[in-house]
């Protein structure tokens, strides 16, 4: 009993605990790393996981009350103090950042402990540190307060990037210089707002801005800070400190910084058009609709194109996630509810998908110590949990039903073709193709090439807790021994359950994106956009 | 000319600060030593705390520190006229930027650093040079 | 005409059944634990389509919506005549295949038998998903997952030859339904507002002329299982695969889920009044007509059984396709009543080519001479598999060819009556010579000793079962003529 009216009293105060925990715990992983190898690992898992839990009480209270909570950080109201507000899209986007990013460190415990080896400490505080910086980003209802909560996200990011191989740190600089950029871009259009409207609230610029649509100062506003946010989510020809960023780094890094940088950044990106400036400003009076959904058509084209091109698996999925910038901010520039709703669908379904390739491509690391595509050669007989999660994963990307790459594509499709955007159209599917060749590559490799043994560490010192290993020691003379090398050596279980679970949600969100689209999305999009 | 030069004049603070921008950008771009890029962007930073600073700012305006604002003498010293004080807030505001001006630049540095452990140079060229090899 | 809608599960356990088994499969200890799973789920998965029968043949649907995926489409269930016709088949013919496989896979010692296994669970599961659907989206779905369920089996070998045709495979199917059958799918969304079947079609009023026939040729060619001229290469390409795969999927599931989702869509989706008013019926009647003499002309020239039987199939299956297409009402009956006798006769085909190669390993036709004195059960059963799909009384065949004729009369078209018949010669000619140089060649051409030598019982008696049926059918061809004739007068009205 007073375990849950303890729980009950917190529960006010949960906006607050879901960034406050994180952070906080980031000092105290940071510290006691400094005596301990194992303690920053637990402090930092706990933390996720009361961030995760309090995300999904949130979302359940939202849905449920359909009221949007407005927490007053020391409670001081708005416009003078910094409000919290979670609403039916922030808490769903703190669902995706903080399950993704609980699920990504539980199933990177080994690589960690072997990629950061006396580093633990530095490395988990910087984890929580670029968590709670995402979550901040989501959940503030402040303008400037997002500019520091997005510097707090991105230098942590560039420090995790940073640690990665010997060519990380330059590709790290270059991020960092563009990154720069941008945030400081959305900083100057902050500062312009602030002299149109005199607020930094959110909401409040929001409920002055219509009283002057056609001050200079405010389209001024609009288009720095777009292009700051652009800059950031690396759309076509932005896009150039991506692809290096994310392979040269660690998988533990790239499992969290790869699925959530970009979809936040389109966050927020949703969140200014939507929120900040009206949909009316944004679709009505500037008219850019045409504009944004043509540099999404030439950056869906070129990130496929270029994915088609490389060799090593981590690059072809950076350039894929290229190419799903598009297809979200395309898809919202289309400017109607079913193209909106599908951006957003997206950004969930693809955070989900990208976060089960990545943390295959940890997986594969492990088991091979190779990351290049001849490693995979011959998984389907020697880790076929692992290659059906993985496999279910691709086609989520590609798109093939029932997973849930299939049902956004159809929303943007569907919203392609009632605002007229055939072009768009075929960019979706002219995509879709190339992925299915991409992928088709991979799991060909994996299925015909039979299996080469590797000389890596790691093989041996984990052989013997592997999934059905024993107990198919003893069953072989009942099976047929296979040509190509049928001993089953699966990852280990604490990778091999959140990197399951994660496929798996792939197939359940595309079964539910009907209520997830009836019951949070719908309620997201003004009832202005038809 | 005489009020060209009497506009110029008047705004001189915010053409500082977009000149300030554009060296800095520019130096971002075009620079080749990494050290240099590094010094452009604290430049680009800078002279968005410049625009801030000058928001706030106002011609004869005096601190906001409000003498007996807290009411208690207020018989004697009227209400305070928001006209008189210059606007705090974007001067506050500047004070966590430049917090992450420092860290930004902090960890620049430190990427340079190790930058040039691994390749012996900071020259851009060099180095994409020595990726190539 | 409307009908009585039952609400129930079943249709959802029915296409379940078989995916639940594969957890049994995998983790199976033995051999026979894992084929007890297999044929344990055949039986049950055959109980419920059997219990919801008498339903249907009273007229009533059974229907089942488990996921709203979008506000006004879900993945739901529909049980009607003709998908109930469908999944009788598939269902029926699963537990035989099953008892097949184990006596092939056995008596060759495949490797990778429990993958086998699972993914020809989770193919069945997909079939039937596909007879049930309620909606295109659905439909759209299941065959998608059997496309991707079927790679495994089709490339079982893992080698060069496997690789490549896997990859043809996969290419013309999910080329095929990605490039063509989505978008349609999509357009006919935008335009109709709705993708569930309806039985006279939801496109009447909605659409023009030009883009109604647009839509049927991406249907029919993005359906590339149907394997409608040019689409057809990745049948003849899959024959790499081991015989049951082959005798299952590629004379009974694949092609005819490609065969069924056509009808499908040009019954429920874009409707018999527009294929008559815009005059896309004659267009697909002149396709389908093509892919018949051609295919049938390739037949004769394949000395490998499987690939001669492969293009026969391709033959046979665009019979279904101008079946509806003449859109009389015998026609309609004939082509939807082809799909159950075709996949007897063809079934049966394949198990003896299966059969052969076990027993003597041949594959090539020209090396069959005297086989009948070997495995005179196994030609046996190919002369009468061959007489079913040549159409020859008394086996099931026959019927089916019947009412196509009769349909063909009906509808005006002199000239399809003569591809009928034209390409039933033809049949003639590509089977007859297997049988003749089986039993009746000189003894000096004789390649086999005249010693009886079946192949082991668990690959016989599937044979002899899908035989007997063939000529069962001709004499009691229920319930399948019911369920065609209550389909076609839904569809057709009266």
């Amino acid at each position: 009993m007073t375990f849950f009216t303890t729980i009950f009293t917190f529960l006010p105060d949960l906006p607050a605990i879901i960034i406050i925990t994180p952070l906080l715990a980031s000092l105290l992983a940071a510290a006691s790393g400094l005596f301990n190898r194992k303690t920053p690992f637990l402090i930092a898992a706990a933390a996720l996981f009361i961030s995760f839990i309090s995300s999904i009480i949130l979302i359940m209270q939202v849905v449920e009350t359909g009221i949007v909570i407005e927490y007053r950080m020391a409670g001081w109201a708005a416009p003078m103090g910094i409000v919290y507000i979670i609403d039916h899209l922030s808490a769903l986007i703190l669902l995706v950042i903080t399950s993704a990013a609980f699920l990504n460190f539980i199933s990177n415990r080994k690589n960690i402990e072997t990629e950061f080896r006396n580093k633990e400490g530095a490395f988990n505080s910087l984890y929580l540190l670029f968590t709670s910086g995402l979550i901040g980003m989501t959940a503030t209802g402040d303008a400037f307060n997002l500019y520091v909560l997005m510097e707090i996200a991105s230098l942590s990011g560039y420090a995790l990037i940073g640690l990665g191989s010997n060519r990380s740190p330059l590709a790290t600089l270059n991020y960092l210089f563009l990154g720069t950029i941008g945030a400081t871009f959305y900083l100057l259009g902050v500062g312009y707002l602030y002299i149109a409207t005199g607020s930094l609230n959110i909401a409040d610029i929001a409920s002055i801005i219509p009283t002057m649509m056609n001050s200079s100062i405010i389209l001024f506003a609009f288009i720095i800070c777009m292009a700051g946010l652009l800059i950031k989510m690396a759309i076509f020809p932005l896009h150039g400190w991506l692809p290096n960023a994310y392979s040269d780094c660690s998988n533990v890094s790239a499992g969290l910084i790869a699925p959530l940088t970009t979809k936040v950044t389109i966050y927020i990106m949703i969140r200014i058009c939507l929120t900040l400036f009206s949909p009316e400003y944004t679709f009505n009076y500037l008219k850019i609709s045409e504009f944004m959904v043509w540099l999404a058509i030439i950056t869906i084209f070129f990130g496929s194109l270029s994915a088609l091109a490389q060799k090593d698996y981590k690059r072809m999925l950076c350039y894929i996630i290229i190419a799903e910038v598009g297809y979200m901010v395309g898809g919202f520039f289309l400017g109607n509810r079913i193209g909106i709703s599908g951006a957003i669908l997206h950004i969930v379904n693809d955070a989900a998908m990208t976060l089960a390739l990545f943390m295959a491509a940890g997986i594969f690391l492990w088991k091979t110590g190779e990351d290049s595509r001849d490693s995979l050669k011959g998984m389907f007989g020697k880790m076929p949990f692992t290659m059906a999660g993985f496999t279910l994963a691709a086609l989520s990307v590609v798109g093939v039903p029932p997973t849930c790459g299939f049902f956004s594509k159809w929303y943007l499709i569907s919203g392609g073709i009632a605002a007229g955007q055939y072009m768009f159209v075929a960019a979706l599917i002219f995509s879709s193709l190339v992925n299915a060749v991409l992928f088709f590559r991979i799991l060909e490799i994996a299925h015909f090439e039979p299996f080469k043994e590797h000389n890596h560490d790691h093989v041996y010192h984990h052989s013997h807790n592997t999934l059905l290993h024993h107990h198919q020691d003893h069953h072989d003379e009942h099976y047929e021994t296979t040509k190509h090398n049928g001993v089953v050596k699966e990852a280990p279980l604490e990778m091999l359950i959140p990197f399951i679970a994660v496929s798996i949600m792939l197939v359940i969100l595309g079964l539910y994106s009907g209520t997830i689209v009836a019951n949070i999305i719908d309620f997201v999009i003004p009832a202005a956009i038809i | 000319m005489e009020q060209i030069l009497s506009f110029i004049a008047a705004k001189a603070n915010y053409w500082a600060y977009v000149i300030l921008l554009m060296v800095g950008l520019y130096a971002m771009i075009v620079k080749n030593n990494l050290v240099k890029k590094i010094v452009g962007m604290v430049i680009f930073q800078t002279a968005v705390i410049l625009f801030y600073v000058s928001i706030g700012y106002k011609t004869g305006g005096t601190i906001p520190i409000i003498i007996y604002g807290d009411g208690h003498n207020s018989i004697i010293e009227p209400a305070a006229k928001a006209v008189d004080y210059i606007n705090p807030l974007p001067h506050v505001l500047m004070l966590t930027a430049i917090v992450v001006g420092v860290a930004t630049l902090g960890v620049a540095l430190a990427l340079a650093i190790k930058v040039y452990q691994e390749y012996g140079t900071l020259e851009e060229d060099e180095i994409n040079k020595k990726i190539r090899a | 005409m409307l009908m009585e809608t039952v609400f129930s599960i079943k249709p959802v356990f029915a296409v379940l059944i078989s995916l639940l088994a594969i957890p049994g499969i995998i983790s199976s200890r033995t051999q026979n634990i894992r084929e007890t799973w297999t044929l344990v789920a055949a039986g049950i998965k055959l109980l419920i389509i059997l219990s919801m029968l008498p339903l249907i043949l009273d007229g009533k649907v059974v229907s089942f919506t488990l996921f709203q995926v979008f506000p006004d489409i879900g993945i739901s269930f529909r049980v009607d005549a003709f998908g109930m016709l469908f999944a009788l088949v598939a269902s029926s013919l699963w537990i035989v295949t099953s008892i097949y496989s184990i006596g092939y896979m056995r008596s060759l010692d495949e490797h990778s038998q429990t993958r086998y296994f699972s993914f020809f669970a989770a193919a069945i599961s997909a079939t039937i998903g596909v007879a049930f659907s309620a909606n295109l989206l659905t439909l759209y779905i299941f065959y998608e997952i059997l496309s991707l369920a079927t790679f495994p089996l089709v490339t079982h070998h893992q080698d060069k030859e496997a690789r490549s045709s896997g990859r043809k495979y996969l290419f013309y199917i999910l080329g095929g339904s990605i490039g063509f059958a989505l978008p349609a799918m999509m357009i006919t969304y935008h335009f109709t507002g709705t993708l569930d079947f309806a039985p006279h079609g939801v496109m009447a009023g909605h659409i023009n002329s030009g883009l109604a026939l647009m839509i049927s040729m991406m249907f029919l060619f993005g359906f590339a299982k149907v394997g409608i001229m040019p689409m057809h290469s990745w049948l003849p390409a899959a024959m790499v695969a081991p015989t049951p795969v082959s005798a299952l999927l590629h004379a009974v599931a694949v092609v005819k889920v490609g065969a069924f989702s056509v009808v499908r869509v040009f019954t429920g989706i874009i409707g018999t009044s527009v294929l008559a008013d815009f005059n896309i019926s004659t267009i697909v009647c002149v396709i389908a007509s093509f892919t018949i003499i051609i295919a049938s002309l390739i037949a004769l020239s394949q000395d490998e059984l499987k690939r001669r039987l492969a293009f026969s199939t391709i033959g046979q299956l665009s019979y279904i396709v101008l079946g509806v297409a003449l859109l009389s009402k015998s026609g309609m009956t004939g082509g939807m009543l082809h799909i159950a006798m075709h996949a007897f006769g063809k079934i049966t085909l394949f198990f003896c080519a299966g059969a052969i190669f076990c027993a003597t390993g041949v594959k090539y036709i020209s090396q069959m001479k005297g086989i009948g004195r070997r495995m005179p059960i196994t030609m046996t059963a190919f002369l009468i598999g061959s007489l079913s799909v040549v159409g020859f009384p008394p086996c099931g065949g026959f019927i089916s060819k019947w009412y196509l004729v009769l349909g063909t009369i009906e509808s005006g078209n002199l000239i399809f009556l003569f591809v009928l018949l034209g390409s039933s010669f033809l049949n003639a000619a590509y089977f007859f010579p297997v049988f003749y140089n089986a039993f009746f060649c000189s003894e000096d051409q004789m390649l086999f000793e005249d010693k009886v030598e079946e192949a082991p019982l668990w690959c016989v008696v599937p044979l002899v079962i899908t035989a007997s049926i063939s000529i069962l059918l001709f004499f009691y061809p229920q319930p399948f003529l019911k369920l065609a004739s209550l389909a076609v007068s839904t569809i057709m009205g009266g």
